[in-house]
């Protein structure tokens, strides 16, 4: 069931405008919130395209992220690149890492590429910590620069921060979509469900491999860079362990193998700690109940999605059912 | 009747590997179940014995249920199978391997007792008991998981090919001391082979199977001189 | 001098990344799961032990307390989650990542049960002996009297698991699932049950690994993943598959890391650590001690 490439342009220049009247019309704080959905989309993307396709699990893409976010702080601090650039050159680095990274990983199945993807994610990060360059724990500053004067006086850096993170999860949900239906993606597909046969038929496995990974790697490095950019800063500690696990969580809810269900995977995720904060006020505010919550109910969304919905959350089918049964 | 399999069904997918099966055997009797590459024989054993879950049908062991049980229930209840494939664990000696076999039994006297047995019926295995599974030749293993077995003290053996890949001799041999076993103990044996005359020749019973359907069941001898059977199943 | 106490230094914290690295094979071997929970069982079992000391200050009372809560959890994370796992999942696109997104939830799950309970802030974990290094005449070297301890805990749970695995009936029903799960069920063994009982014996093994290394470090409810983590390393270093590998591996890890922090730089550890593993991946990947079954098995 594929969409023709401009049917799906044309619905994503659809959302971009309907974005664009929403971003007018909520208070600032949502549309804080609307740039980190899309900037979770992206990283949601490489998710899917990784795991969903190509069968390579990560849980260290929140170390990917981090080495695109400081690419693109390192790059602005010390060469004053423009933004665009700085945001290119974060894919480029967390490519060229995830280069290496999926040369190693491409000869590892499971369980060994989760650890040594998991080991990145527990070690990399805090490796800014003990290099001077790198910011330490205070971290690197980053400002991306004002928004452009033509969108007048009272145009808020969030919303420009909205603008630039939508602008971006569009663009690359459309050159993703469209790479999962190239003769690449059919070549992951096939490797995935059939390693055997894919080989015998000539795919190159390894390369194909490696090649999912560079993509994704890139993909997740400018994640990081739009996650840094709308935090105005870079840190070790806006890297967690938990953020890996919470983009892995998006791509398991969105049902691994289904891109359009990174928005809804995007959406759950920025809605737990609204949702848990909601809760823990109810539950009398206890300050080590609540900075906890979101991570229980991240985990045990996770937990229940694995055993009793193990393809997503399919919440487009949910709806197509409701719709059936009401008409 | 002893072992009884009344109208047994077992779906692979969308395989109908095994259809509407029926047949019995009595106590204390050798039954070998004929039938070409593919026919259901695997399938059916592992039905039996608790591997797999049939779709429909019944069997019962001195009327009991077999079905729904585990394996590990099952060979508590005297049944034991030896499948096809792998038979032994490489990893472990020799010694542990047959050890494994009584693991459960709380009678470790007679354990040990059953322990010498085997190895008074099979004396090559005595030799090598220090020696890893993997280093032992195809008949050894089979003998050793027939050996691990018959520490468990079985009621029904169910052996899948066990002449598979073994030379005449080795064969001859195996037959041989199952046939002693069985005149000593009143074990009864369920045997699957394709290898349809070497099977039929110590079996009381023949039970001849085709693409999952019983083709024929009875005496063993009634079956080896049947033309139509002779030509069609029993490859000569 | 410094060359025999920096080696003596990583073989107390290689100890302990053997525990860690035997926890995750056990596991392994049993349910081919690498078990990424392993961390969080080990921190609610060491943080129950902490409360042990907290009211007792008797830190072999939270020890034995530590070891049966990390068995509870290990035998309830099984028949909880790994088992309905099993039984649900059968094939599809989530098959082989189903178990480390399980694990990897259980993992989320208890630390944040944990941080509910306990808070975020560091707990310290007093040491029954005392940390401070030995005294020869006029230097002190870094190895204390806890290090020595650590060593002889760790080989004290060695020689029972040698013991246990060589020489019981359990040890043989053990292994005998690990390898051969459906020949093992022929025989006659509970492989259910048994398979439980190792995710028990690894809880504990956790539990201890995490008690050992606490009072050098302090308590917080992820401070035990940079733990998992080196004990992964280690678990691949010897194999994945051999407990014995396991030892090996966590000690060559230990004494390795505890060089490069003495001569080369305190900021290298983590990278070396990561190169290992890569390198043993790349060059060596069915470990140091090459096993014959593959790494996707
Ligand atoms: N695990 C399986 N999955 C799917 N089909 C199977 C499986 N095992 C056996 N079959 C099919 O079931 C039928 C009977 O196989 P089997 O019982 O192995 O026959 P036999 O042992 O007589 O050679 C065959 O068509 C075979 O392809
Ligand atoms: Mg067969």
């Amino acid at each position: 069931m594929r969409k023709s490439r401009i049917k799906l342009a044309l619905e994503l220049i659809a959302i971009a405008i309907a974005l664009f009247f929403l971003g007018n019309s909520v208070s600032d704080f949502r549309v804080y919130e609307g740039a980190t959905v899309a900037l979770y989309v992206i990283a949601i993307c490489s998710i899917i395209l990784l795991t969903g396709y190509s069968g390579q699990i990560s849980l260290g893409h929140g170390a990917l992220m981090a080495v695109g976010a400081y690419a693109a702080v390192l790059a602005r601090y010390y060469w004053h690149t423009s933004g665009l650039l700085s945001l290119i050159i974060a894919v480029l680095a967390a490519a060229l890492f995830g280069l290496f990274l999926g040369w190693a990983a491409a000869r590892l199945r499971g369980p060994y590429l989760a650890g040594t993807t998991l080991a990145l994610a527990v070690g990399l990060p805090s490796l800014a910590n003990q290099f001077h360059f790198l910011g330490g724990e205070q971290g690197l500053n980053f400002d991306i620069g004002a928004p452009p004067k033509f969108l007048g006086s009272n145009f808020s850096t969030t919303k420009w921060y909205f603008w630039i993170c939508s602008l971006a999860a569009l663009i690359i949900f459309w050159l993703v979509y469209n790479l999962l239906h190239s003769r690449f993606g059919r070549q992951w597909q096939a490797m995935r469900s059939a390693p055997v046969s894919a080989a015998i038929s000539g795919i190159n496995i390894a390369r194909s491999k490696v090649l999912a990974f560079t993509i994704s790697s890139g993909v997740a490095g400018l994640a990081g860079a739009l996650l840094v950019m709308t935090l105005n800063l870079v840190t070790p500690s806006a890297f967690p362990l938990s953020l890996s696990f919470a983009i892995v969580t998006g791509a398991v809810l969105a049902g691994i193998t289904r891109l359009g269900g990174a928005v809804v995977g995007a959406l759950i995720i920025v809605a737990i700690p609204d949702i848990a904060d909601q809760i823990a006020i109810k539950a009398g505010g206890v300050e080590r109940v609540s900075a906890n919550l979101p991570g229980f109910i991240t985990s045990l969304l996770l937990i229940l999605t694995i055993l009793f919905a193990p393809n997503g959350a399919n919440i487009g089918k949910f709806m197509s059912l409701r719709k059936k049964k009401t008409s | 009747m002893t072992l009884q399999v009344t109208n047994l069904s077992i779906n692979h997918d969308a395989i109908e590997a095994v259809q509407d099966l029926t047949f019995s055997i009595n106590e204390g009797e050798l039954a070998a179940v004929i039938g070409a590459n593919g026919a259901g024989k695997t399938t059916l054993l592992r039905a039996l014995s608790g591997l797999k879950n049939p779709k429909s049908g019944s069997a019962t062991w001195r009327d009991n249920s077999m079905i729904g049980k585990r394996p590990e229930d099952l060979v508590r209840m005297g049944i034991l199978h030896v499948s096809d494939g792998k038979t032994v664990i490489p990893e472990l000696t020799v010694k542990e391997n047959l050890a494994l076999g009584g693991l459960w039994r709380k009678d470790k006297t007679d354990v040990a007792k059953a322990t010498t047995e085997v190895l008074e019926l099979f004396p090559k295995l005595g030799q090598r008991l220090a020696q890893r599974a993997d280093t032992l030749s195809g008949g050894e293993r089979q003998m050793l998981a027939i050996g691990r077995c018959l520490v468990a003290r079985p009621e029904l053996l169910m052996l899948d090919e066990p002449s598979l890949g073994l030379a005449p001799i080795i064969i001859e041999q195996i037959f041989t001391a199952l046939n002693d076993l069985r005149k000593r103990t009143g074990l009864t044996v369920l045997l699957v082979e394709q290898n349809a005359m070497s099977a039929l020749e110590i079996a009381d019973k023949g039970i001849i199977i085709n693409l999952g359907k019983l083709v024929a069941q009875g005496a063993a001898r009634d079956l080896i001189n049947d033309p139509t059977l002779q030509a069609a199943y029993l490859g000569y | 001098m410094r060359l025999l106490s920096t080696f003596l230094i990583g073989v107390s914290s290689g100890s302990i990344y053997s525990l860690m690295a035997l926890a995750l094979v056990l596991v392994w071997r049993s349910t081919r799961v690498v078990n990424f929970a392993q961390a969080g069982q080990a921190i609610a079992s060491t943080y129950l032990g902490y409360l042990v000391i907290t009211h007792t200050n008797n830190y072999w009372l939270a020890l034995p307390v530590a070891m049966v809560a990390g068995a509870v959890i290990g035998a309830l994370a099984d028949i909880a989650l790994i088992r309905p796992l099993n039984r649900r999942i059968k094939s599809g696109p989530v098959l082989e990542i189903a178990p480390v997104i399980a694990t990897l939830g259980l993992l989320g799950l208890i630390r944040s049960l944990v941080g509910m309970i306990w808070g975020g802030d560091l707990k310290q974990y007093r040491a029954p002996v005392s940390i401070n290094g030995f005294t020869f005449g006029h230097t002190t070297i870094p190895f204390s009297r806890f290090n020595l301890l650590i060593v002889f805990t760790a080989i004290v749970v060695m020689v029972i698991f040698a013991f246990v695995f060589q020489r019981t009936g359990l040890g043989l029903a053990l292994r005998a699932a690990a390898f051969q799960p459906e020949i093992a069920r022929l025989a006659g063994v509970r492989v259910d049950l048994v398979r439980t009982i190792g995710w028990a014996i690894a809880g504990a093994t956790g539990a201890i690994a995490g008690v050992l290394v606490t009072p050098s470090t302090s308590l917080s409810p992820n401070s035990l993943d940079l733990l998992l983590v080196l004990g992964f390393v280690s678990a691949v270093i010897g194999g994945l598959e051999s407990l014995i590998g396991a030892v090996i591996g966590g000690l060559i890890l230990g004494i390795g890391l505890a060089l490069i922090l003495e001569y080369v730089s305190t900021s290298l550890a983590f990278p070396a650590a990561f190169v290992v593993l890569i390198l043993i991946l790349i060059v060596k990947p069915a470990g140091l001690f090459g096993m014959k079954r593959g790494r996707d098995a």
